[in-house]
């Protein structure tokens, strides 16, 4: 196995008196692909906020490459630019191009000149079949096409690891597919991701580890084969009946 | 079996014909209709000015051709100041104002916002800033400024004209507004714009520049030209500190010739200075929401 690059130790999250994250421990090695499933409110959700630190946690400990994101000196925006964040309802950019979307990040964060990161923003938007429509404005994409904008302006900054947010959740069924491909096609290639979704069968499919979550805790873990087909915890149990 | 009670759909077919009256108002005689009521209103008006029992002093003294045109031009022999050169001063008092006016509500909506601990002092005197100038009349303000700041014998800053202490408290009046409109503009912007481009590793800062301003400045523009229209009409006030602008001039004429004429003059100006940023405004904002509708 790879070594662990993201080490949640006991990590427990508030929202004044509510308890979102009740002492989650978890690794995630390089090239590994971890599912977090869960019902809506689990806190899968509230877990990848924290790894991005956009919630700061109130106990325990998250290491990210071997330093501290607790500790003071750490620079949020540092941490930010090597994990990719894709959220629900999309957030591109809308007074953007899908081309400027994607450069955004290379050119406004990592102040790289636009014509050195130019070629490569076209490359991605090659790979997901919109380089015709650079151009173009994001409310003029489909959904699913929007999302897959969204991922690659994430897969622009070449993050270290990708986390992802329930990305098919807002979408239509119909345009889901082409959204779940790409990332199966992400995995295949190696990207490290962690990924909160609904899609059990896309979860079963490129998962190394799937994770069940219950109301901030995290009930069980272990490979597709264990989750799916041999739960070990009745709550386990009743929720994969329930999505089924 | 029907049950009595139990039957909820009726038997009879409606009939979906309007009543006789409400007929009138519908198909093509609503053209009808609409014009026998412009005509009725706009005619009765006109009436009430013409043949009111004062009707024709009120023209003599508001519409009188040769007043009206005297007061437009002045006559610099006889002291009479001109309505229409009057009117120049408050072109330029607004369009300096309108620069400042920008860029202040612009920082201090940013300075209200933004986060960095460095930046606290400057915080709490934007929000101070804010309440006093919504608070206090704009007519308080032009006199105090007006007449405080030159007492307060500081060279430079005490030796101004009267217009520019009157340009001066318009843009610490309007400054205030503007800066709430522009905060409204920025908490309009939806949070995940934020989530977003703080997860790529744009700074606070390169955020605010490049991915929430862009945005919250469209969605200000028609308010944001509401309170320049407003603007425009308040450097009017001016001639409470004795600048001779568009007001005042009227105002001199009227002393000196006993007749209101020049004030008619004066707002006819500032109509023609102001419904064109109106219409601008509104035709903006039916754009806007064309726009909205179409999209959904």
């Amino acid at each position: 196995m790879n070594e662990v690059i993201l080490e949640l130790d006991s990590v427990v999250k508030r929202f004044g008196d509510n308890e979102v994250l009740r002492g989650i421990s978890l690794n995630l090695h390089r090239h590994e692909v971890v599912c977090l499933i869960g019902a809506s409110g689990s806190g899968k959700s509230t877990l990848l906020r924290c790894v991005n630190l956009l919630e700061t946690i109130d106990g325990g400990s998250i290491t990210l490459f071997g330093q501290s994101l607790t500790d003071v000196r750490i620079d949020p925006d540092k941490v930010r630019r090597h994990t990719g964040m894709v959220f629900q309802s999309f957030n591109l950019f809308p007074h953007l191009t899908v081309l400027e979307n994607v450069l955004a990040g290379p050119v406004r964060a990592l102040k790289r000149k636009r014509s050195d990161v130019y070629d490569e923003a076209m490359q991605l938007l090659d790979r997901i079949g919109l380089r015709e429509r650079s151009d173009e404005y994001p409310d003029r994409l489909s959904g699913g096409q929007q999302q897959r904008v969204a991922i690659v302006r994430s897969l622009s900054m070449r993050p270290a690891l990708l986390l992802l947010d329930e990305v098919t959740s807002a979408l239509d069924p119909s345009l889901v597919g082409e959204v779940l491909d790409l990332l199966r096609d992400l995995a295949r290639n190696g990207t490290t991701m962690l990924i909160a979704t609904h899609e059990m069968n896309f979860a079963r499919d490129v998962a190394q580890q799937v994770v069940y979550l219950d109301g901030g805790v995290l009930v069980e873990k272990g490979t597709p084969e264990e989750i799916f087909s041999n739960p070990q915890h009745e709550s386990t149990r009743l929720f994969l009946e329930r999505v089924r | 079996m029907v049950n009595e009670t139990d039957a909820r759909l009726s038997e009879e077919a409606p009939s979906f014909f309007a009543p006789r009256r409400k007929q009138l108002l519908l198909g093509r005689r609503a053209i009808v209709a609409s014009t026998l009521s412009t005509v009725l209103i706009i005619g009765g008006l006109f009436a009430v000015f013409l043949l009111a029992p004062g009707g024709a002093t009120v023209r003599h003294f508001f519409f009188n051709p040769h007043d009206m045109w005297q007061s437009f031009v002045g006559d610099h022999r006889d002291a009479l100041s001109s309505v229409g050169l009057g009117l120049l001063t408050n072109i330029w008092v607004f369009l300096i104002a309108e620069v400042f006016v920008l860029t202040f509500g612009l920082a201090i909506a940013w300075t209200r916002m933004t986060k960095s601990p460095v930046l606290m002092p400057f915080r709490i005197l934007a929000i101070i800033y804010s309440d006093i100038f919504r608070g206090i009349p704009v007519l308080l303000v032009f006199l105090l400024i007006g007449f405080g700041v030159p007492a307060l014998q500081i060279s430079f800053i005490s030796n101004q004209s009267l217009a520019v202490y009157g340009c001066v408290s318009l843009i610490l009046t309007y400054s205030a507004y503007v800066a709430e409109v522009f905060r409204a503009g920025i908490y309009s912007v939806p949070h995940g714009q934020l989530l977003a481009a703080r997860s790529l590793g744009l700074t606070n800062a390169t955020t605010m520049r490049r991915v929430i301003l862009p945005q919250a400045v469209r969605t200000v523009v028609p308010p944001l030209l509401n309170d320049f229209i407003s603007l425009q009409k308040d450097t009017a006030l001016l001639s409470i500190l004795g600048v001779i602008e568009a007001v005042q001039a009227g105002t001199i004429y009227q002393d000196l010739r006993f007749n209101s004429s020049g004030l008619v003059v004066a707002s006819l100006l500032f109509l023609a200075m102001t419904i064109p940023l109106t219409r601008f405004t509104d035709s903006l904002i039916a754009r806007d929401r064309n726009r909205r509708l179409a999209s959904t």
